[in-house]
């Protein structure tokens, strides 16, 4: 069997199905659209800074924004794509018609991430533009030093984060039981370790925590992380990577 | 062909599947019967490769199922007509699982065609029928033109006209040459369609004959009767040399004398009959026998002694 066929298949499923469509447009709207109000809100209060404030300001970040929204729906995106074979059932068509598990995964990830990344690109520079437009005279420049990279790194963000939920939801087998662990970390407890001084340690090294640091351009005053962009990037990709990798024993491993 | 050898499925403490052997062979229907909970749809499930058996294995034409290309092609599965997305139409479902094994799209039309989807093809399976949603499933099937065919339980929840269906399908691929191995829990139905069949309980092997010997073996043909004067009929039938048995709330019961010989008999001696009525022995009341004592979940527990009857299987 070869693979180009399994990629094939995996393609007709994902684009075959409703919530690929929605959860997709979901995650470009909300990034989008949240970015755009903040940024016309950051602009109002930028305009009351001092000059020393006014070093720290970062236009390009204040333009991602909405990325914390966003990335839930890209996190819908990712458990539904791997966890609807399981709630439906599919799951038992699907591997017998194609035995090989490691091909069928790794193809279905594939594909979705390909599709994730393809979308998240469109949104992150449609995010920074839309956003530096609101931002007025505070606006970065697409040519500025880092800024590129960053609008880069915030379509590999959320690309990253759907992969991290695909290989959640392979180990978990269920789209209610990941999501219900998924949506709190990353809306609870993740935002609630990160603000409190005494537990911030432990949680830059959470997956969105880390991850969201290359889509920073001036680094904060008070900053701390032990990482520069790529190195905050490089430890979220080791997250996706374990959770696929576990999920991919688990599937190895376990009865369908 | 399909080679189970030694196939064993433990689940925790539970023994599913316990030391099966036996094989499909192309070219005719085999029935695989057994009451709930027997294992026959574990035993489909490891077939697929999609339960790792405990012990033993399964050879598909000789190879393992996960080592075949395009499985699909070889062996066309219906285990649950649920098992699809429901958000998705009858021809994107199709279409995947065809792409899959390198099966071309038009292939899709054709089954679609076959089972009488096509009017409803681009449309969602979560509306469809039961019926429908069978139909689907055995399109699934079909898709890789297989010479294998499974279905598990096929007409649950089917009317007459898709039982109908469902039994000629399967006569007829069998008689183009194909292995088609079919689970069932009624021995009824498996008599109009199989001509082998392989009997489970609690996992274990009960029987695997032809169903003409089962037949043969197992339709009793008796004669019912019932007298005021029991007592001396029986006497007068023993006299006559013919056995008796006494069945249950006053009737006698025998075997192998023409009802018309017995009638006279009576007559002769001025009996009054009150019942003298030939029986035939349902196959649905031998495989109750056959598996009395292995069925797990009885509605009133009343174990009768199970493998009574002789059979060829056991130890192949
Ligand atoms: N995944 C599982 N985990 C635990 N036990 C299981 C699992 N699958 C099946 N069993 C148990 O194994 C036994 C055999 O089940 P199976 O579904 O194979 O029977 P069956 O012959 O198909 O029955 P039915 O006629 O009701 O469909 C049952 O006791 C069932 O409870
Ligand atoms: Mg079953």
């Amino acid at each position: 069997m070869a693979v180009a066929q399994v990629l094939n298949s995996e393609w007709t499923k994902i684009k075959s199905v409703r919530s690929t469509v929605w959860t997709l447009t979901m995650a470009f709207v909300f990034t989008v659209g949240l970015g755009f109000l903040i940024s016309l809100l950051s602009k109002d209060q930028f305009s009351k800074m001092n000059a020393r404030e006014l070093q720290f300001i970062d236009p390009t970040l204040t333009s991602f924004a909405g990325t914390g929204l966003g990335q839930l729906a890209m996190i819908v995106f990712g458990v539904l794509v791997v966890g609807n074979e399981y709630s439906t059932g599919m799951i038992r068509t699907s591997l017998a018609a194609v035995p090989r598990r490691g091909a069928f995964l790794f193809s279905k990830i594939g594909i979705a991430t390909l599709l994730a990344f393809a979308v998240a690109l469109v949104t992150s520079f449609v995010t920074f533009f839309v956003g530096q437009a609101a931002l007025g005279r505070f606006k970065a420049s697409i040519g500025d030093p880092g800024v590129l990279r960053a609008v880069f790194g915030g379509a590999l963000y959320m690309t990253l984060i759907a992969v991290f939920a695909m290989g959640v939801a392979t180990i978990l087998r269920s789209p209610m039981l990941s999501l219900g662990i998924l949506m709190p970390i990353f809306f609870l407890i993740a935002p609630i370790l990160g603000g409190v001084e005494a537990t911030r340690k432990i949680a830059q090294y959470l997956p969105d925590q880390a991850g969201t640091k290359v889509m920073q351009v001036v680094t904060p005053e008070n900053d701390v992380a032990p990482y520069g962009p790529w190195g905050g990037f490089g430890i979220m990709v080791a997250w996706a990577a374990l959770a696929v990798l576990c999920g991919w024993l688990v599937l190895k491993n376990r009865d369908a | 062909m399909i080679e189970v050898a030694g196939l064993s499925k433990r689940y925790g403490q539970k023994l599913a599947v316990d030391d099966l052997t036996f094989q499909v062979r192309p070219g005719i229907v085999t029935g695989f019967l057994g009451p709930n909970g027997a294992g026959k749809s574990t035993t489909m499930r490891m077939m697929l490769d999609l339960d790792r058996p405990t012990a033993g294995a399964v050879r598909i034409d000789g190879k393992r199922y996960t080592d075949l290309k395009d499985p699909l092609t070889y062996v066309g599965a219906l285990l649950d007509a649920k098992a699809l997305h429901g958000g998705r139409s009858a021809y994107n479902h199709l279409l995947c699982l065809a792409q899959s094994n390198g099966i071309p799209a038009s292939r899709v039309g054709e089954v679609l065609d076959t089972v009488g989807l096509t009017a409803v093809a681009k449309k969602r399976s979560k509306g469809f029928s039961l019926g429908m949603g069978q139909r689907l499933g055995i399109a699934g099937a079909l898709l890789g033109d297989p010479q294998i065919l499974m279905f598990d339980e096929p007409v649950n929840g089917l009317d007459p006209e898709g039982i109908h269906w469902i039994r000629n399908l399967m006569k007829s691929l069998a008689a183009q040459g194909r292995t088609v191995f079919v689970s069932s829990h009624l021995m009824s139905e498996m008599a109009l369609t199989a001509d082998h069949l392989v009997v489970i309980g609690q996992g274990r092997l009960l029987a695997d004959t032809s169903m003409a010997d089962f037949i043969r073996t197992n339709s009793r043909s008796y004669v019912r009767l019932r007298s005021p004067q029991q007592e001396r009929l029986r006497d007068v039938l023993h006299q006559a040399g013919i056995t008796v048995v006494t069945a249950g709330n006053g009737t006698l019961e025998v075997d192998g004398v023409a009802s018309e010989q017995l009638g006279e008999l009576a007559a002769q001696h001025q009996l009054v009959l009150h019942e003298l009525s030939p029986q035939q022995a349902s196959l649905e009341e031998a495989f109750m026998q056959l598996t009395a004592g292995s069925v797990e979940y009885h509605a009133h527990s009343e174990p009768a002694s199970g493998q009574g009857w002789g059979s060829t299987g056991g130890e192949n």
